[in-house]
Protein backbone atom coordinates (compact mmCIF):
# COMPACT_ATOMS: atom_id res chain seq x y z
CA UNK A 1 0.00 0.00 0.00
CA UNK A 2 1.67 3.37 -0.85
CA UNK A 3 -1.13 5.21 1.96
CA UNK A 4 2.09 7.03 3.25
CA UNK A 5 2.72 9.15 -0.12
CA UNK A 6 1.98 12.39 -0.12
CA UNK A 7 -0.83 13.23 -1.39
CA UNK A 8 -2.04 15.60 -4.20
CA UNK A 9 -3.15 18.64 -2.68
CA UNK A 10 -7.03 18.56 -4.12
CA UNK A 11 -7.28 15.07 -3.26
CA UNK A 12 -10.32 13.75 -0.94
CA UNK A 13 -10.31 12.86 2.54
CA UNK A 14 -11.19 9.56 3.94
CA UNK A 15 -14.98 9.22 4.07
CA UNK A 16 -15.99 10.24 7.74
CA UNK A 17 -16.38 6.79 9.97
CA UNK A 18 -19.59 7.99 11.98
CA UNK A 19 -18.89 5.03 14.44
CA UNK A 20 -16.13 7.39 15.71
CA UNK A 21 -18.09 9.93 17.36
CA UNK A 22 -21.56 10.05 19.28
CA UNK A 23 -24.68 10.32 17.15
CA UNK A 24 -26.03 13.69 17.04
CA UNK A 25 -29.17 12.73 19.44
CA UNK A 26 -28.21 11.28 22.97
CA UNK A 27 -31.02 11.55 25.32
CA UNK A 28 -28.41 11.07 28.56
CA UNK A 29 -26.86 14.70 26.99
CA UNK A 30 -30.73 16.08 27.40
CA UNK A 31 -29.62 19.48 25.42
CA UNK A 32 -28.67 16.97 22.15
CA UNK A 33 -32.28 16.01 21.86
CA UNK A 34 -33.46 18.89 20.43
CA UNK A 35 -30.99 20.15 18.52
CA UNK A 36 -30.28 16.63 16.09
CA UNK A 37 -31.29 16.84 12.60
CA UNK A 38 -34.13 14.03 12.46
CA UNK A 39 -33.42 13.24 8.53
CA UNK A 40 -30.53 11.63 7.11
CA UNK A 41 -27.54 13.62 6.59
CA UNK A 42 -26.70 13.72 2.76
CA UNK A 43 -23.65 12.18 1.99
CA UNK A 44 -22.02 14.30 -0.58
CA UNK A 45 -18.43 13.27 -2.78
CA UNK A 46 -15.87 16.33 -1.85
CA UNK A 47 -15.26 18.87 -4.29
CA UNK A 48 -13.03 22.04 -4.21
CA UNK A 49 -15.38 23.42 -1.31
CA UNK A 50 -14.47 20.52 0.83
CA UNK A 51 -11.09 19.83 0.67
CA UNK A 52 -9.88 23.50 0.91
CA UNK A 53 -10.08 25.74 4.12
CA UNK A 54 -8.78 28.82 5.47
CA UNK A 55 -4.96 28.94 5.68
CA UNK A 56 -3.34 30.44 9.03
CA UNK A 57 -0.34 32.42 9.24
CA UNK A 58 1.97 32.89 12.84
CA UNK A 59 1.77 36.57 12.63
CA UNK A 60 -1.70 36.22 13.24
CA UNK A 61 -1.08 34.96 16.58
CA UNK A 62 0.28 37.22 19.57
CA UNK A 63 3.37 35.70 21.60
CA UNK A 64 1.21 34.92 24.51
CA UNK A 65 -1.56 33.55 22.96
CA UNK A 66 -0.67 30.08 23.65
CA UNK A 67 0.31 30.62 27.28
CA UNK A 68 -3.16 30.67 29.52
CA UNK A 69 -0.89 31.72 32.59
CA UNK A 70 -0.07 34.64 31.27
CA UNK A 71 -2.09 36.00 28.54
CA UNK A 72 -4.90 37.77 30.64
CA UNK A 73 -2.61 37.82 34.08
CA UNK A 74 -2.40 41.87 35.17
CA UNK A 75 -0.63 41.78 38.09
CA UNK A 76 -0.14 38.42 39.54
CA UNK A 77 -0.64 34.76 38.53
CA UNK A 78 -3.65 32.69 37.95
CA UNK A 79 -4.56 30.24 40.96
CA UNK A 80 -4.24 26.80 40.21
CA UNK A 81 -2.26 23.65 39.17
CA UNK A 82 0.11 24.60 36.64
CA UNK A 83 0.55 22.50 33.39
CA UNK A 84 1.76 21.90 29.90
CA UNK A 85 -0.33 20.51 27.75
CA UNK A 86 1.26 19.16 24.47
CA UNK A 87 0.75 16.54 21.92
CA UNK A 88 0.58 16.05 17.83
CA UNK A 89 -2.18 16.24 15.06
CA UNK A 90 -1.76 14.07 12.62
CA UNK A 91 -4.25 12.38 10.15
CA UNK A 92 -5.61 9.17 10.03
CA UNK A 93 -2.75 8.05 7.81
CA UNK A 94 -0.34 9.17 10.24
CA UNK A 95 1.15 12.58 8.19
CA UNK A 96 1.60 15.05 10.71
CA UNK A 97 -1.01 17.91 10.30
CA UNK A 98 1.35 21.61 10.05
CA UNK A 99 0.38 24.84 10.54
CA UNK A 100 -3.10 23.53 12.17
CA UNK A 101 -4.92 26.27 13.94
CA UNK A 102 -5.81 24.63 17.25
CA UNK A 103 -7.82 26.77 19.50
CA UNK A 104 -8.41 25.65 23.07
CA UNK A 105 -10.69 27.09 25.97
CA UNK A 106 -11.67 25.96 29.40
CA UNK A 107 -12.65 26.96 32.76
CA UNK A 108 -10.42 27.83 35.85
CA UNK A 109 -9.25 26.67 38.70
CA UNK A 110 -12.80 26.45 40.94
CA UNK A 111 -14.54 25.49 37.87
CA UNK A 112 -15.88 28.93 36.78
CA UNK A 113 -16.22 29.92 33.19
CA UNK A 114 -15.15 33.73 32.26
CA UNK A 115 -18.22 33.95 30.20
CA UNK A 116 -20.94 36.44 30.42
CA UNK A 117 -23.84 33.68 31.17
CA UNK A 118 -21.81 31.67 33.54
CA UNK A 119 -23.58 32.00 36.91
CA UNK A 120 -21.98 29.20 38.87
CA UNK A 121 -20.75 30.35 41.98
CA UNK A 122 -17.27 29.14 42.26
CA UNK A 123 -14.76 32.14 42.05
CA UNK A 124 -13.67 34.30 39.14
CA UNK A 125 -9.80 34.60 38.93
CA UNK A 126 -8.81 38.10 37.77
CA UNK A 127 -5.81 36.67 36.18
CA UNK A 128 -7.35 33.83 34.14
CA UNK A 129 -9.01 34.41 30.96
CA UNK A 130 -9.13 30.39 29.62
CA UNK A 131 -8.90 30.62 26.09
CA UNK A 132 -5.72 30.08 24.25
CA UNK A 133 -4.56 29.05 20.73
CA UNK A 134 -1.27 27.85 18.44
CA UNK A 135 -0.36 26.78 14.93
CA UNK A 136 1.36 22.97 14.94
CA UNK A 137 4.54 23.19 13.67
CA UNK A 138 6.31 20.98 10.65
CA UNK A 139 6.06 17.69 12.78
CA UNK A 140 2.13 18.64 13.86
CA UNK A 141 3.13 19.87 17.44
CA UNK A 142 1.31 21.70 19.63
CA UNK A 143 2.06 22.83 23.26
CA UNK A 144 -0.03 25.31 25.78
CA UNK A 145 0.63 26.19 29.49
CA UNK A 146 -1.99 26.55 31.31
CA UNK A 147 -3.70 25.93 35.00
CA UNK A 148 -5.48 22.83 35.40
CA UNK A 149 -9.60 23.01 35.06
CA UNK A 150 -11.59 22.53 37.51
CA UNK A 151 -14.74 20.14 37.49
CA UNK A 152 -18.23 22.00 37.58
CA UNK A 153 -21.89 21.17 38.22
CA UNK A 154 -24.48 21.56 35.29
CA UNK A 155 -27.75 21.73 34.35
CA UNK A 156 -28.32 18.20 33.21
CA UNK A 157 -29.32 16.06 36.00
CA UNK A 158 -29.57 17.90 39.37
CA UNK A 159 -25.87 16.20 40.39
CA UNK A 160 -24.10 16.25 36.84
CA UNK A 161 -20.50 17.56 37.30
CA UNK A 162 -18.53 17.85 34.72
CA UNK A 163 -15.38 16.38 34.90
CA UNK A 164 -12.04 18.85 34.18
CA UNK A 165 -11.58 19.30 30.67
CA UNK A 166 -10.26 21.16 28.01
CA UNK A 167 -12.50 22.44 24.93
CA UNK A 168 -10.74 22.09 21.41
CA UNK A 169 -11.05 23.37 17.94
CA UNK A 170 -8.91 21.85 15.06
CA UNK A 171 -8.63 23.31 11.71
CA UNK A 172 -6.48 21.55 9.56
CA UNK A 173 -5.98 21.32 5.00
CA UNK A 174 -9.42 20.73 4.16
CA UNK A 175 -12.74 21.83 5.38
CA UNK A 176 -14.07 18.42 6.18
CA UNK A 177 -11.18 17.92 9.10
CA UNK A 178 -12.56 20.61 11.16
CA UNK A 179 -13.41 19.05 14.61
CA UNK A 180 -14.45 20.64 17.98
CA UNK A 181 -13.74 17.89 20.97
CA UNK A 182 -13.12 17.91 24.48
CA UNK A 183 -9.59 16.91 26.19
CA UNK A 184 -9.90 14.99 29.86
CA UNK A 185 -7.35 14.11 32.43
CA UNK A 186 -6.46 10.68 33.26
CA UNK A 187 -7.58 9.30 36.83
CA UNK A 188 -10.37 11.83 37.18
CA UNK A 189 -13.15 10.41 39.06
CA UNK A 190 -16.35 12.13 36.89
CA UNK A 191 -14.89 10.49 33.27
CA UNK A 192 -16.85 7.18 34.01
CA UNK A 193 -20.46 9.05 34.78
CA UNK A 194 -20.23 11.97 32.60
CA UNK A 195 -23.27 12.45 29.65
CA UNK A 196 -21.11 14.07 27.55
CA UNK A 197 -18.24 11.69 27.47
CA UNK A 198 -20.59 8.57 27.64
CA UNK A 199 -22.24 8.63 24.47
CA UNK A 200 -18.59 8.53 22.32
CA UNK A 201 -19.33 4.94 21.16
CA UNK A 202 -16.67 2.85 22.32
CA UNK A 203 -14.58 2.52 25.14
CA UNK A 204 -10.99 2.73 22.63
CA UNK A 205 -12.33 6.41 21.50
CA UNK A 206 -13.56 7.80 25.04
CA UNK A 207 -10.08 6.65 25.68
CA UNK A 208 -8.55 8.66 22.87
CA UNK A 209 -10.12 11.60 24.70
CA UNK A 210 -8.04 11.28 27.89
CA UNK A 211 -4.99 13.09 28.38
CA UNK A 212 -2.42 11.24 30.12
CA UNK A 213 0.30 12.66 32.35
CA UNK A 214 3.46 12.78 30.56
CA UNK A 215 6.25 13.06 33.42
CA UNK A 216 8.91 12.95 30.86
CA UNK A 217 7.93 16.36 30.35
CA UNK A 218 7.38 17.95 33.81
CA UNK A 219 9.02 21.70 33.92
CA UNK A 220 11.03 20.87 37.25
CA UNK A 221 9.94 22.45 40.36
CA UNK A 222 7.17 24.60 38.25
CA UNK A 223 4.23 22.89 36.25
CA UNK A 224 3.30 18.76 35.26
CA UNK A 225 2.64 18.11 32.28
CA UNK A 226 -0.16 16.08 29.97
CA UNK A 227 -0.33 14.22 26.14
CA UNK A 228 -2.65 14.55 24.49
CA UNK A 229 -2.95 13.72 20.45
CA UNK A 230 -5.44 14.02 17.86
CA UNK A 231 -6.18 12.41 14.89
CA UNK A 232 -8.05 14.18 12.16
CA UNK A 233 -9.69 12.81 8.94
CA UNK A 234 -6.63 11.41 6.65
CA UNK A 235 -5.73 12.89 3.19
CA UNK A 236 -6.00 10.13 0.60
CA UNK A 237 -2.87 9.73 -1.81
CA UNK A 238 -3.11 9.65 -4.93
CA UNK A 239 -3.55 5.34 -4.73
CA UNK A 240 -6.70 6.06 -7.40
CA UNK A 241 -7.22 8.99 -9.05
CA UNK A 242 -9.60 10.40 -6.62
CA UNK A 243 -8.83 14.50 -7.61
CA UNK A 244 -11.57 16.62 -7.29
CA UNK A 245 -10.77 18.84 -10.08
CA UNK A 246 -9.82 18.07 -13.58
CA UNK A 247 -6.91 20.52 -13.94
CA UNK A 248 -3.56 18.61 -13.64
CA UNK A 249 -1.08 19.25 -11.26
CA UNK A 250 2.32 18.82 -12.15
CA UNK A 251 3.60 16.24 -9.41
CA UNK A 252 7.46 17.45 -9.51
CA UNK A 253 6.12 21.11 -9.36
CA UNK A 254 6.53 22.46 -5.59
CA UNK A 255 3.17 23.71 -4.47
CA UNK A 256 3.07 26.40 -2.07
CA UNK A 257 3.46 25.11 1.38
CA UNK A 258 0.54 26.72 3.77
CA UNK A 259 3.09 29.21 5.77
CA UNK A 260 3.78 30.62 2.11
CA UNK A 261 0.06 30.53 0.53
CA UNK A 262 -0.92 32.26 4.78
CA UNK A 263 1.98 34.87 4.40
CA UNK A 264 0.78 36.13 0.37
CA UNK A 265 -2.66 36.44 2.16
CA UNK A 266 -2.16 38.42 5.72
CA UNK A 267 0.52 40.50 3.92
CA UNK A 268 -1.62 41.66 0.99
CA UNK A 269 0.18 39.47 -1.53
CA UNK A 270 2.47 40.46 -3.96
CA UNK A 271 1.79 39.69 -7.70
CA UNK A 272 4.86 37.70 -7.61
CA UNK A 273 3.43 35.24 -5.11
CA UNK A 274 -0.22 35.62 -6.25
CA UNK A 275 1.56 34.07 -9.52
CA UNK A 276 3.38 31.67 -7.93
CA UNK A 277 -0.11 29.93 -6.22
CA UNK A 278 -1.29 29.99 -10.16
CA UNK A 279 1.84 28.07 -11.83
CA UNK A 280 1.66 24.80 -13.23
CA UNK B 1 -5.42 2.80 10.27
CA UNK B 2 -6.40 5.63 12.85
CA UNK B 3 -9.65 6.65 14.06
CA UNK B 4 -10.63 10.52 14.05
CA UNK B 5 -10.65 11.65 17.41
CA UNK B 6 -13.94 11.54 18.18
CA UNK B 7 -16.01 14.80 18.15
CA UNK B 8 -17.47 16.86 21.45
CA UNK B 9 -19.81 19.26 21.62
CA UNK B 10 -18.63 23.24 21.85
CA UNK B 11 -20.54 23.61 25.09
CA UNK B 12 -22.42 26.80 25.54
CA UNK B 13 -19.08 28.60 25.87
CA UNK B 14 -17.78 28.25 22.84
CA UNK B 15 -17.43 31.96 22.56
CA UNK B 16 -14.54 32.06 25.21
CA UNK B 17 -12.35 30.26 22.65
CA UNK B 18 -13.38 31.12 19.44
CA UNK B 19 -14.62 35.15 19.87
CA UNK B 20 -13.55 35.70 23.47
CA UNK B 21 -15.06 39.36 23.05
CA UNK B 22 -18.46 37.66 22.54
CA UNK B 23 -17.99 35.94 26.11
CA UNK B 24 -17.60 39.15 26.98
CA UNK B 25 -13.73 40.22 27.75
CA UNK B 26 -10.80 41.25 25.44
CA UNK B 27 -7.64 39.00 25.38
CA UNK B 28 -6.16 38.44 21.77
CA UNK B 29 -4.80 41.78 19.39
CA UNK B 30 -6.29 39.84 16.81
CA UNK B 31 -9.70 38.08 16.64
CA UNK B 32 -11.39 36.53 13.96
CA UNK B 33 -14.26 37.29 13.07
CA UNK B 34 -17.85 38.01 11.15
CA UNK B 35 -16.35 40.70 8.32
CA UNK B 36 -14.79 38.90 5.81
CA UNK B 37 -14.12 42.08 3.83
CA UNK B 38 -11.71 44.73 3.22
CA UNK B 39 -12.22 48.08 1.47
CA UNK B 40 -10.02 46.30 -1.19
CA UNK B 41 -11.58 43.20 -1.76
CA UNK B 42 -13.12 42.52 -4.89
CA UNK B 43 -16.94 41.82 -5.59
CA UNK B 44 -20.27 42.46 -4.77
CA UNK B 45 -20.56 43.02 -1.17
CA UNK B 46 -23.75 41.06 1.11
CA UNK B 47 -24.59 40.19 3.79
CA UNK B 48 -26.19 37.12 5.48
CA UNK B 49 -28.27 36.89 8.24
CA UNK B 50 -30.69 34.81 9.80
CA UNK B 51 -31.24 32.39 13.08
CA UNK B 52 -31.07 29.11 14.50
CA UNK B 53 -34.21 27.36 15.30
CA UNK B 54 -34.35 23.92 17.53
CA UNK B 55 -36.86 21.09 17.00
CA UNK B 56 -39.91 23.33 18.13
CA UNK B 57 -39.40 26.07 16.45
CA UNK B 58 -37.07 28.01 19.57
CA UNK B 59 -34.82 30.72 18.76
CA UNK B 60 -31.31 29.51 19.71
CA UNK B 61 -28.99 32.13 21.38
CA UNK B 62 -25.93 30.35 21.81
CA UNK B 63 -24.54 29.10 18.48
CA UNK B 64 -21.17 29.64 16.56
CA UNK B 65 -21.05 29.55 12.83
CA UNK B 66 -17.95 29.70 10.65
CA UNK B 67 -18.34 29.87 6.95
CA UNK B 68 -15.87 29.33 4.05
CA UNK B 69 -16.44 30.38 0.34
CA UNK B 70 -14.63 31.63 -2.68
CA UNK B 71 -13.66 34.57 -3.71
CA UNK B 72 -15.53 36.64 -6.30
CA UNK B 73 -13.75 34.95 -8.99
CA UNK B 74 -15.12 32.02 -7.74
CA UNK B 75 -11.44 30.78 -6.00
CA UNK B 76 -10.33 29.12 -3.11
CA UNK B 77 -7.69 31.47 -1.20
CA UNK B 78 -5.92 27.77 -0.64
CA UNK B 79 -2.93 26.11 -2.52
CA UNK B 80 -5.51 22.95 -3.86
CA UNK B 81 -7.45 25.38 -5.83
CA UNK B 82 -6.00 24.84 -9.81
CA UNK B 83 -8.83 26.46 -11.20
CA UNK B 84 -7.48 27.61 -14.74
CA UNK B 85 -7.77 31.57 -15.60
CA UNK B 86 -8.99 32.90 -11.77
CA UNK B 87 -7.03 34.42 -9.47
CA UNK B 88 -6.69 34.80 -5.82
CA UNK B 89 -8.29 38.25 -3.79
CA UNK B 90 -4.98 39.12 -1.66
CA UNK B 91 -7.88 40.79 0.45
CA UNK B 92 -9.99 38.11 0.52
CA UNK B 93 -9.28 34.80 2.50
CA UNK B 94 -13.09 33.33 2.47
CA UNK B 95 -13.34 32.38 6.09
CA UNK B 96 -15.20 33.84 8.75
CA UNK B 97 -17.21 33.16 12.19
CA UNK B 98 -20.51 34.73 13.83
CA UNK B 99 -22.23 33.85 16.86
CA UNK B 100 -25.95 34.14 17.18
CA UNK B 101 -27.06 37.18 19.65
CA UNK B 102 -27.33 36.23 23.29
CA UNK B 103 -30.68 38.70 23.07
CA UNK B 104 -32.17 38.30 19.28
CA UNK B 105 -30.56 35.01 18.06
CA UNK B 106 -29.64 36.87 14.97
CA UNK B 107 -26.28 36.36 13.46
CA UNK B 108 -24.39 38.00 10.36
CA UNK B 109 -21.73 37.88 8.11
CA UNK B 110 -20.10 40.88 5.97
CA UNK B 111 -18.91 39.48 2.89
CA UNK B 112 -18.81 38.82 -0.91
CA UNK B 113 -20.99 37.13 -2.84
CA UNK B 114 -18.75 33.98 -4.20
CA UNK B 115 -18.21 33.18 -8.19
CA UNK B 116 -19.12 29.73 -9.47
CA UNK B 117 -16.55 27.19 -8.31
CA UNK B 118 -15.69 24.21 -10.87
CA UNK B 119 -17.39 20.99 -9.37
CA UNK B 120 -16.50 17.22 -9.66
CA UNK B 121 -16.42 16.30 -13.47
CA UNK B 122 -15.92 19.74 -14.51
CA UNK B 123 -19.36 20.36 -13.56
CA UNK B 124 -19.97 23.77 -12.42
CA UNK B 125 -21.40 24.61 -9.01
CA UNK B 126 -23.54 27.42 -8.50
CA UNK B 127 -21.94 30.36 -6.00
CA UNK B 128 -22.10 28.96 -2.59
CA UNK B 129 -20.99 29.50 1.02
CA UNK B 130 -19.62 26.34 3.16
CA UNK B 131 -21.49 26.57 6.89
CA UNK B 132 -20.26 24.83 9.99
CA UNK B 133 -22.75 25.46 13.19
CA UNK B 134 -21.58 23.86 16.27
CA UNK B 135 -23.51 24.49 19.63
CA UNK B 136 -23.97 23.41 23.09
CA UNK B 137 -26.93 19.73 22.57
CA UNK B 138 -24.42 19.72 19.23
CA UNK B 139 -22.60 16.55 19.35
CA UNK B 140 -21.03 16.74 16.23
CA UNK B 141 -20.73 19.71 13.78
CA UNK B 142 -23.21 20.05 11.24
CA UNK B 143 -22.22 20.96 7.74
CA UNK B 144 -24.54 23.07 4.97
CA UNK B 145 -24.23 25.17 2.21
CA UNK B 146 -25.85 28.47 1.60
CA UNK B 147 -27.03 29.24 -2.25
CA UNK B 148 -28.51 32.15 -3.51
CA UNK B 149 -32.19 32.94 -4.30
CA UNK B 150 -31.03 35.45 -7.49
CA UNK B 151 -29.08 32.40 -9.02
CA UNK B 152 -31.97 30.63 -9.95
CA UNK B 153 -30.46 29.39 -13.08
CA UNK B 154 -27.22 28.05 -12.00
CA UNK B 155 -28.81 26.68 -9.00
CA UNK B 156 -31.10 24.69 -11.43
CA UNK B 157 -27.85 22.87 -12.60
CA UNK B 158 -26.02 22.41 -9.39
CA UNK B 159 -24.66 19.41 -8.86
CA UNK B 160 -25.50 18.97 -5.26
CA UNK B 161 -28.29 20.80 -5.38
CA UNK B 162 -30.03 18.07 -7.52
CA UNK B 163 -28.14 15.20 -5.63
CA UNK B 164 -31.01 16.14 -2.76
CA UNK B 165 -34.04 13.61 -3.66
CA UNK B 166 -36.50 15.05 -1.88
CA UNK B 167 -36.83 18.59 -3.91
CA UNK B 168 -38.83 20.34 -1.00
CA UNK B 169 -35.81 19.69 0.95
CA UNK B 170 -33.73 22.01 -1.10
CA UNK B 171 -35.23 25.44 -0.27
CA UNK B 172 -33.70 25.05 2.55
CA UNK B 173 -30.81 26.32 1.11
CA UNK B 174 -31.33 29.00 -0.61
CA UNK B 175 -30.16 32.61 1.21
CA UNK B 176 -33.63 34.91 0.21
CA UNK B 177 -32.38 38.13 -1.40
CA UNK B 178 -34.40 40.90 0.77
CA UNK B 179 -33.90 43.90 -1.36
CA UNK B 180 -36.02 46.13 0.68
CA UNK B 181 -33.36 45.71 3.37
CA UNK B 182 -29.98 46.09 1.01
CA UNK B 183 -27.94 48.33 3.61
CA UNK B 184 -24.42 49.80 3.03
CA UNK B 185 -24.54 49.17 -0.20
CA UNK B 186 -24.43 45.14 0.68
CA UNK B 187 -27.35 43.23 -0.42
CA UNK B 188 -28.84 41.31 2.19
CA UNK B 189 -29.91 37.58 2.14
CA UNK B 190 -31.57 35.92 4.75
CA UNK B 191 -30.33 32.26 5.59
CA UNK B 192 -32.38 30.66 8.64
CA UNK B 193 -31.13 27.53 9.90
CA UNK B 194 -33.72 25.09 11.28
CA UNK B 195 -31.73 21.94 13.34
CA UNK B 196 -34.67 19.76 13.50
CA UNK B 197 -38.51 19.37 12.86
CA UNK B 198 -40.58 21.28 9.64
CA UNK B 199 -38.27 22.14 6.88
CA UNK B 200 -35.40 20.63 8.90
CA UNK B 201 -32.22 22.04 6.76
CA UNK B 202 -30.22 20.17 4.50
CA UNK B 203 -26.69 19.13 6.59
CA UNK B 204 -24.51 17.19 4.45
CA UNK B 205 -22.28 14.05 5.54
CA UNK B 206 -19.28 15.72 3.56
Amino acid sequence: MELHREPRPDAEFLMRDTTSHPLACTPAYKTSVLRSPKLALISLQQSLSEVTAPVFDASELGPNDNDLILNYAKDGLPIGERIVVHGYVHDQLGRPLRNALVEVWQCNASGRYRHKKDQYIGALDPHFGGCGRMLTDTNGYYAFRTIKPGPYPWRNRVNDWRPAHIHYAISGDGWVQRLVTQMYFEGDPLIRSCPILCVVPSEEQIRGLIALQDTGAFVPLDSRAYRFDIVLRGHRATLFENSVQQTPVDDDGPLPGRPEAGRTLSEGGSAATAASVEAP
Amino acid sequence: MKRETASQTAGPYVHIGLAPEAAGFHIFENNFGAVLVSPETKGERVRIEGRVFDGIGTVLKDVLIEIWQANAEGKYAHPADRQPGKHIDPHFRGWGRACTDFESGVYAFETVKPGPVEGRNGRVMAPHINAWIVARGINIGLNTRIYFSDEAEANAKDPVINLIEWEARRKTLIAERLDAEARNGAAVYRFDIRLQGENETVFFDV
